[in-house]
Formats: structure tokens, C-alpha cells, sequence
């Protein structure tokens, strides 16, 4: 079916509330089409298809935490046999891989992405709807394709998540494994490369009227630049990845020496996508905690355009500084890339500044999702500070190939993809489903996240000064790592246990809904104005939009609207101030005046 | 549309002069190639925009003072269900499968892909299907 879709009439005309009665009789749309599993593989709606993004790859992110948790207790003893050498390659192989690729970048670009910039830009659905599904199936397939890795002849691939050729070449990486987990990332890099357009066509051209670019939620700013990223790196690996099948298979001769090819081109190539990969898992989860922030801030976000302008800049650096992986190559510019390496640093230390003057004398409402944006701030700044360590050319000479970068890394990925990927969890669920997330539960499972993090990584840091290498399976007795690595095998398992009480979590409640209600959390963009979960094209009406947050506007109509950065307003408890409403004061969860969507 | 032309000519303009800058203190031709690459991805979307801008002037969208009841009327058609994404996505896995496990893999591929293509095509003339 076609649905022809009309705008609504609403505007600005909050005085008589029932002109919406009118409206949503009028402009009903209803789905239509199948129910069950065909309407699951049929689907079209930016909805279903995110929904679908963010339970894959939760379920990988779990797949890959378990293979975590059997290395770690594999390197819990210098000389344990529970794995073969060879198993261990394959297991942070995977365990790299599915992180990396199926779990961090689709669960923001492809899941919350999906889900959540259509209804901040007040579109009906994305841009591209069948050109969507297409992309949710190409990486279902890509995820199943990397899965089938553990279950073919010679075992999964084992030459690392970066494949660095010539030991991803044939002679070197024999067999399946290789080329199914490069077919992998082809169909993966393709998903993403059209989820890239979708969303850059979307955020384009289906804003609704009134909402400027400079209006737009932080969140929908982070993932046009991310987009903008995909396009930019993803064709780069896939084209890598080609060759490299190509050399495996056809003779070709690109990337070994021994037929005039160059090993270093497949890191330049590599890395030319890989760093901005970094940011690309990154800045997304960077626009989530911005979203929450003001939200539990009781404020709207501190330097708006201080914050946009931040993120383009750490993108644009993000591009041009792929060889600092490459240092020890000896073949690269080290001032040009050591330099721009440390200026990314001044554009993320804004987005801190703007992040602690967000919070700074607001009413702070210490729910899950703060608690897990607080973590996110703590753990990417620690894995920050060692990333401006790791752009130091001489420094990174002593620690490269270490466990240090396996902290640093760790640090800066878990920061964003785990601790602020689940406050985006916790704090949009509601919007998902109309059902609330247990609070207390989300407490547990933020504490023991956040304890066992710090547990697991900090050793590893030591570790890596102390000059154990990465991608080791057994080490030396007598060098006095294995304390170190019994205390990381410890954390690693707290964190575990914090996720079992995130499965605990989802499970009750599903089957005992405490429900949410359409803006349970007082929200300030437009996709808490609509119904919870919203309806098939998602408005029945909008409201207008003045600011960068219409939803609160519309729900305050006493509070002054300012545009961006400039938004003065009486401070609580002076004479004018807002009477608070939504999940603090109990007043109901559609907002102070009960004018919001009815479902 | 003028800022999303002003963006991804940022976008051109940051990527020629980190090019230029790179090219002449490295001679590196793969980093180069890229970073002029990245420099086309912005300068010709950019560009395009800029010029349907000019000949445009601002949509609704484009204007902070626009109301919604400016905006009435038909935004575009979406499609709300479809089985052949589904299906294509189903032919490019064959494909990939083809190249891991054998050639055979190519027979049914094909016959996926192009009843996808051929589906979907219908179905956009017809104005839907399923």
C-alpha cells in the first residue's frame, strides 16, 4: 500500500484545544497491510524497521559480551588451557568484529537513529522507506553471515577486527573464516552506507515547517554529521575489503609485497575509514546524552550552536587523522597527524563545557538515564585524556600494541556505545513501547556497570606499562601481570552482572507494564509531544515550532521561548519561574495542561 | 536550503585544503586520493543545493516565523509495506554466500535480485502491493 500523507493543522493555536479533536479525526492514518512475522518482513515504517536495528544488535552485543568474558577468564591464568591459541584469535576476532560492526554503530545509526530523527524533524517516516528495509535486512544478513563464521571448516576468522593484510592474506589466513567475515562486512557496509543517505534525505527535506536546521534536536544535528561520516568512510572499507578478496582469491596482488602490492596501503585504506569509525560509534551517543541532559537538567541545553559547531569540528579532524594508528610504521607524517590528533580534543573539551553547563544549578533528577549519561562523561573523559597520550608520537612508541590501548579503547567505546547507548535505552523506552523501565533496576544495573568498568579497565592501563602486549593468549608467570588480569576478569564479570539485571529489567517489565504514559519525563523535543508508541506516521498533529525544543514550549506557554544559547528564564524558585510538571511534580505525564496527543 | 548547501560545502572546502596541506608535506598518494574523494562528496550535493537554493528560494522549512497550517497538504507518498526489500536483501546475502561457498549460490541470487527489482518496480507504477 501507498499512503498519501497530509500535514496536520494545528500550529499555534493552544487556546482552543478542541480544534484537535477535529484534526485527529480527519487525519487519521491507520495501519494497514499484515499483522504477525509478515508484517515484521514487510514492514516500511522507520518504527518497526529501528526497532528491529536495536534488538539485533543488542542480542550481538550480548553474543559478544560472553566471548569477552571467556577471554578474560582465559588471561585470569598466565598459563590456562581452557582456550587453544588458536580459538583465542578467533575469539577477540569476533569479539571485536561484532562489537564494532554489528552492535555499536547499528544499535545508534540504524536503531535509535531510525526511530528517534523522524520524529524530532516531525517527519511522517524516513525518506527512503523501502531503501530502509532494505538496509535493516542487508545487515541482518551481514550479522547472520558473521555468526556463520564459528561454524564453517577451519573456524572463525582470526587475524583481528582490523585484518591487517598480509596476514588476512590466503597464505597467511587460510580457508572460510576470512572471506565469510569479509562478505560480512561488504553487506554491513552497504546497510550502513544507505541508512547514511536515508538519514542525510530525511533530516533535508522532511523537517517539518518552522523547524530550521538551527532548531533542530542536538541529537538529529549528531546524526546528520554522522552520516555524513558513513558516506565518507564506509565506501573507503568496503573498496578495502574487495581488494582484499580480490588478492585472496583472484591473484591480485594489491596488498602483498612479494607482486609489487603494499601492506601499508590496507591501513591507510583501513584507518581512513576506522578512525572516523571511531566517531562514528561516538557522536551519535554524544547527541543521546545531549537529549537527556537538559531533560534531567530541568534547563535546555547550554551553547546550542557551541555544541553543533563541536561536533562538525570533531568530524572533520576525525577525517584527517587516521595514520596516528599507523605511528610505528615508520612510512607516516608525524607532525601533521600527531597534531591534528591533539586538536580534537579543544572541540570535545567544549562539548564537556556544555555538558557540565547544562547540568550546572539545574534541578537534577537522578534517574537511570542521568545516571548513565554521568557515567558516560566520566568514562569517555579517562578514555579521552589517554587518547591525547595516545596522539604523542614518542608516548605512543612505548605503549602501541599494548593493553594500554586496549584500556583507552575500551574506555572510550564502552563510555559512549554501553553507558550512554542505555541511558538512550532508558530514557526513550518509554517512548518505544508506553511502558516504563524500573528505575530501581536501571540503578543496579548502572552500579554494577560502572563499578565493574573501572574494575575491568584501570588494570589493564598498568598492564599495558608494564609491557604485556594485546591479542595474547598465555603470558609469562614471573612478570607479575596475573593479579592485574584476575582483577580486570573480576570487573568484567560485575558488568555481566549488571546486564543480567538489565535482562531481569526488560522481562518484568514486559509482563508487568507500569505504563508511561505519552511524556513521562517532561521532554523538550518534538518526538514527546507525540503518542507513546507513536502511531503509524507518527503525528496526528504538531505544535509549533519556535525553538529548538517545541515539545516544552508548547507544555509551558508561560516560560519564555528564546532561540538557541539564549534562552533566559527566571531562575527556580524566583518570582515567574515555571511551575514544574511531568515525572517530578506527578501532574500527570502528558505535560502541565493535558493539551498533548491522546492515543 | 541554503545552511544544508553551506554544510556540505564545509564539508569541500575542509577536505581541498587538508588535501592540499597533505599532499605537499607528504606526497602520500592514498591519503590524498581519499581526502579529494571526501572533497567531491561535499563540493557536488553542496553545490546542487546552492543552486536549487538560489532558483528556490527558502522552504518552509528553511523559515524560523513558518506555521504549521503553512505547510497543509500532501507531503509525499510513503510506501507502508513492501516484501521486496526483503527480498532483495534476501538475493544480496545468495550473493555474498556465492562468493564464500560456490558459484551455484549466483542461480538463486539472481532469480532473487531481479524478481525484487522487477516487484518493486511494479508495485511503485501499480501504487502498492502486499
Amino acid at each position: 500500500m501507498t499512503d498519501l500523507i497530509d500535514t496536520t493543522l494545528t500550529g499555534g493555536d493552544i487556546g482552543h484545544p478542541g480544534v484537535f479533536e477535529e484534526v485527529e479525526a480527519a487525519h487519521e492514518h491507520p495501519e494497514h497491510g499484515p499483522t504477525g512475522i509478515l508484517k515484521w518482513l514487510t514492514s516500511t515504517d522507520h518504527k518497526v524497521i529501528g526497532m528491529s536495528y536495536m534488538i539485533t544488535a543488542v542480542v550481538l552485543f550480548y553474543i559478544a559480551g560472553v566471548l569477552a568474558l571467556v577471554m578474560r577468564l582465559q588471561l585470569a591464568s598466565p598459563t590456562s588451557s581452557l582456550l587453544s591459541l588458536s580459538a583465542y584469535n578467533q575469539l577477540f576476532t569476533m569479539h571485536g568484529s561484532i562489537m564494532m560492526y554489528l552492535f555499536a554503530g547499528p544499535f545508534a545509526f540504524g536503531g535509535l537513529a531510525n526511530f528517534i530523527v523522524p520524529l524530532q524533524v516531525g517527519a511522517p517516516d524516513m525518506a527512503f522507506p523501502r531503501l530502509n528495509a532494505l538496509s535493516y535486512w542487508l545487515f541482518l544478513t551481514g550479522s547472520i553471515t558473521m555468526i556463520m563464521d564459528f561454524f564453517v571448516r577451519g573456524g572463525a576468522a582470526a587475524f583481528g577486527w582490523v585484518a591487517y593484510a598480509p596476514l588476512s592474506e590466503a597464505t597467511n589466513s587460510p580457508g572460510l573464516g576470512g572471506d565469510i567475515w569479509i562478505m560480512a562486512l561488504v553487506l554491513t557496509g552497504f546497510s550502513a552506507i544507505f541508512t547514511g543517505v536515508n538519514l542525510v534525505a530525511t533530516i533535508f527535506y522532511l523537517r517539518a515547517p518552522g523547524m530550521t536546521m538551527f532548531r533542530m534536536p542536538i541529537f538529529t544535528w549528531n546524526m546528520l554529521v554522522t552520516a555524513i561520516l558513513i558516506l565518507i568512510a564506509f565506501p573507503v572499507l568496503t573498496s578495502a575489503l574487495v581488494m582484499l578478496f580480490c588478492d585472496r582469491h583472484f591473484g591480485t596482488h594489491i596488498f602483498t609485497v612479494q607482486g609489487g602490492g603494499s601492506p601499508i596501503l590496507y591501513q591507510h585504506l583501513f584507518w581512513f575509514f576506522g578512525h572516523p569509525e571511531v566517531y562514528i560509534l561516538a557522536l551519535p551517543y554524544f547527541g543521546v546524552v545531549t537529549e537527556i541532559l537538559p531533560v534531567f537538567s530541568r534547563k535546555p541545553v547550554f551553547g546550542y550552536k557551541g555544541m553543533v559547531f563541536a561536533t562538525m569540528a570533531i568530524a572533520a579532524l576525525s577525517t584527517g587523522v587516521w595514520a596516528h594508528h599507523m605511528f610505528t610504521t615508520g612510512v607516516v607524517l608525524l607532525p601533521f597527524f600527531s597534531l591534528l590528533s591533539l586538536l580534537i580534543a579543544v572541540p570535545t573539551g567544549i562539548k564537556f563545557f556544555n555538558w557540565i553547563g547544562t547540568m550546572w544549578r539545574g534541578q537534577l533528577t537522578m534517574k537511570a538515564p542521568l545516571l548513565f549519561c554521568i557515567g558516560f562523561l566520566i568514562a569517555f573523559l579517562m578514555g579521552g585524556i589517554t587518547g591525547v597520550i595516545l596522539a604523542s608520537p614518542p608516548l605512543d612508541f612505548f605503549v602501541h600494541d599494548t593493553y594500554f590501548v586496549v584500556a583507552h579503547f575500551h574506555q572510550v567505546l564502552f563510555g559512549t556505545a554501553v553507558f550512554a547507548g542505555f541511558a538512550g535505552l532508558y530514557y526513550w523506552y518509554p517512548k518505544f513501547f508506553g511502558r516504563m523501565l524500573r528505575d530501581h533496576l536501571g540503578k543496579w544495573h548502572f552500579w554494577l556497570t560502572f563499578i565493574g568498568f573501572w574494575i575491568t579497565f584501570m588494570p589493564q592501563y598498568v598492564l599495558g606499562l608494564m609491557g604485556m602486549p594485546r591479542r595474547v593468549a598465555t603470558y609469562p608467570t614471573n612478570l607479575g601481570w596475573q593479579s592485574w588480569n584476575i582483577a580486570s576478569t573480576v570487573g568484567a564479570f560485575l558488568i555481566a552482572a549488571g546486564f543480567a539485571v538489565l535482562l531481569y529489567n526488560l522481562w518484568i517489565s514486559w509482563r508487568e507494564p507500569i505504563l508511561a504514559g505519552d511524556n513521562p519525563w517532561d521532554g523538550h523535543t518534538l518526538e514527546w509531544f507525540t503518542t507513546s508508541p507513536p502511531p503509524h506516521h507518527n503525528y496526528l498533529h504538531l505544535p509549533p515550532i519556535r525553538s529548538e525544543r517545541p515539545t516544552w514550549d508548547y507544555n509551558h506557554p508561560d516560560a519564555p521561548t528564546v532561540g538557541h544559547g539564549k534562552q533566559v528564564r527566571p531562575r527556580p524558585g524566583t518570582p515567574g519561574a515555571p511551575a514544574l510538571v511531568g515525572a517530578r511534580s506527578g501532574e500527570g505525564s502528558n505535560g502541565s495542561d493535558g493539551r498533548s496527543t491522546t492515543r | 536550503m541554503k545552511i544544508e548547501s553551506y554544510f556540505l560545502l564545509g564539508v569541500a572546502a575542509f577536505f581541498g585544503l587538508i588535501g592540499i596541506i597533505y599532499w605537499v608535506t607528504s606526497y602520500e598518494q592514498a591519503g590524498t586520493m581519499m581526502l579529494i574523494g571526501s572533497c567531491f562528496l561535499g563540493l557536488l550535493p553542496g553545490a546542487y543545493y546552492l543552486f536549487w537554493h538560489r532558483r528556490m528560494g527558502n522552504r518552509l522549512e528553511d523559515r524560523p516565523d513558518a506555521t504549521i497550517e503553512e505547510g497543509a497538504g500532501r507531503v509525499d507518498a510513503f510506501p507502508s509495506s513492501s516484501i521486496w526489500p526483503f527480498v532483495l536483501g534476501l538475493g544480496a546475502f545468495a550473493t555474498v554466500l556465492a562468493f564464500a561457498f560456490g558459484v551455484w549460490f549466483i542461480f538463486p541470487a539472481a532469480a532473487l535480485i531481479i524478481s525484487a527489482l522487477v516487484g518493486a518496480t511494479l508495485e511503485s507504477r501499480r501504487g502498492g502491493t502486499v
